[in-house]
């Protein structure tokens, strides 16, 4: 139960998009057209299922204060957490590198459809974002971390095909000069958040 | 001299790397509630830029074409980690305000594109300059939009009050809406529709 109450709070209050704005550049860039928005939203959802977990297990066995304990009680006092970034960007760069060559050769007709956003999730803000806040929460297992990035990819997914759903059909409707392309999906992305704030008394 | 203005000034106004590129939105809407942090977060990413375009630059001739997001992903973050000790050390409570946005500027596409696009084939006091050109004209907008958002939505700059105390007892609140997330987005949104307006050049063709 409490699983599931985490997932939801990832998916709709504490959304990627609405509450913390991370992948925003890819969000705007990309939101042209349903089928490729969502493309990428289940490319997001696969990696941060993956990285999210991993990088927690290295968060809890290498980074954090005194984790190095397994190995032997003199490495107790040691502290590598200085080290975060540098290691989840590489762990995430080089899971994105492993995934696209694991689909590549299983499932061709998912890497298809994945392939071309796949390199572009490196530097996806999303996905270093939710291993950043995994580690500041101090989730208490694996299994938590894991619905933590699903939850946090979905309501990405979810996201982005709304607005490109949107985008869509605002092509025929008569915007302001200025106002066309980035400036209106601004004000329609900050109006879907409001709308997003609905959400944020629930509790399950 | 003209070399310069057109490095440092031009990412002000014409080619905004936020309002005209449309790079390194994520932290540029969630740091600006206030403005303190909204200026620590422009300064830190101002100096990584330009710190940045300065490395790369001085080692673009050593650097595989194969490998090279690589090399740039661990420059950046390395600079991004004395950033963030700088931080902790000497401005403890901004730092944890920002929380995860400092190590979050290592994904700021605008790092990554200026690189990309400027370093790579640059000396090194050119992209030096560019970098910082860009970093200013980031730090430009998060300024403008943090000024608007905290300016109404608690009356006060910096931490000081600037709306009088009797304009409160005369019926004025505060606006909450503006230190909400989706605000930001709005305020940017306006921003980038004044400016269109007034150089209709940068305007998108909606039918496209």
């Amino acid at each position: 139960m409490e699983l599931f109450n985490l997932f939801v709070k990832s998916v709709f209050v504490d959304n990627m998009i609405f509450a913390y704005f991370l992948g925003m550049c890819s969000y705007l860039a990309v939101s042209k057209t349903v089928k490729t928005s969502a493309g990428l939203g289940l490319a997001v959802t696969f990696v941060l299922v993956v990285t999210v977990p991993v990088n927690y297990l290295v968060n809890k066995y290498l980074l954090a204060p005194g984790a190095l304990a397994w190995i032997s009680p003199k490495l107790a006092t040691v502290d590598l957490s200085f080290l975060t970034y540098i290691i989840f960007i590489a762990i995430i760069a080089a899971i994105v590198q492993l995934l696209e060559m694991i689909i590549e050769t299983f499932t061709p007709s998912l890497y298809s459809a994945l392939g071309i956003f796949l390199p572009l999730i490196a530097v996806n803000c999303a996905i270093l974002g939710c291993s950043l806040f995994m580690q500041e929460r101090g989730f208490g297992n694996v299994g938590e971390a894991a619905v933590f990035g699903l939850g946090s990819g979905i309501g990405w997914l979810v996201a982005i095909t709304a607005i490109a759903a949107i985008r869509e059909k605002l092509r025929y409707s008569k915007i302001p000069k200025g106002l066309q392309g980035v400036g209106i999906s601004f004000i329609i992305t900050g109006l879907m958040g409001i709308a997003f704030m609905a959400f944020m008394g629930i509790k399950l | 001299m003209s070399n310069f203005k057109k490095l440092v000034i031009e990412p002000l106004r014409k080619t905004n790397p936020v309002t005209v590129l449309v790079l390194g939105i994520c932290s540029c809407l969630a740091v600006t509630a206030q403005l303190k942090p909204a200026l620590v977060m422009g300064a830190s990413v101002t100096v990584v830029t330009a710190l940045s375009n300065l490395i790369i630059s001085l080692l673009r001739k050593g650097i595989p074409n194969r490998i090279r997001i690589i090399v740039q992903l661990v420059v950046v973050a390395t600079l991004v980690i004395l950033i963030d000790q700088f931080l902790k050390a000497f401005a403890y409570d901004v730092s944890k305000q920002l929380s995860v946005y400092v190590g979050l500027i290592i994904t700021n596409c605008i790092i990554m594109g200026r690189l990309e696009a400027f370093a790579l084939s640059h000396g090194p006091w050119e992209s030096f300059l560019d970098g910082l050109g860009n970093g200013l004209g980031y730090s430009l907008i998060l300024v403008i939009v943090a000024f608007f958002r905290e300016l109404f939505g608690s009356g006060t700059l910096l931490g000081y009050q600037v709306i009088p105390q009797s304009f409160y007892e005369a019926g004025y609140m505060n606006n909450g809406l503006m230190i909400l997330p989706p605000m930001a987005l709005i305020v940017v949104g306006i921003i980038i529709w004044i400016q269109r307006t007034r150089h209709p050049e940068m305007q998108e063709n909606n039918q496209k």
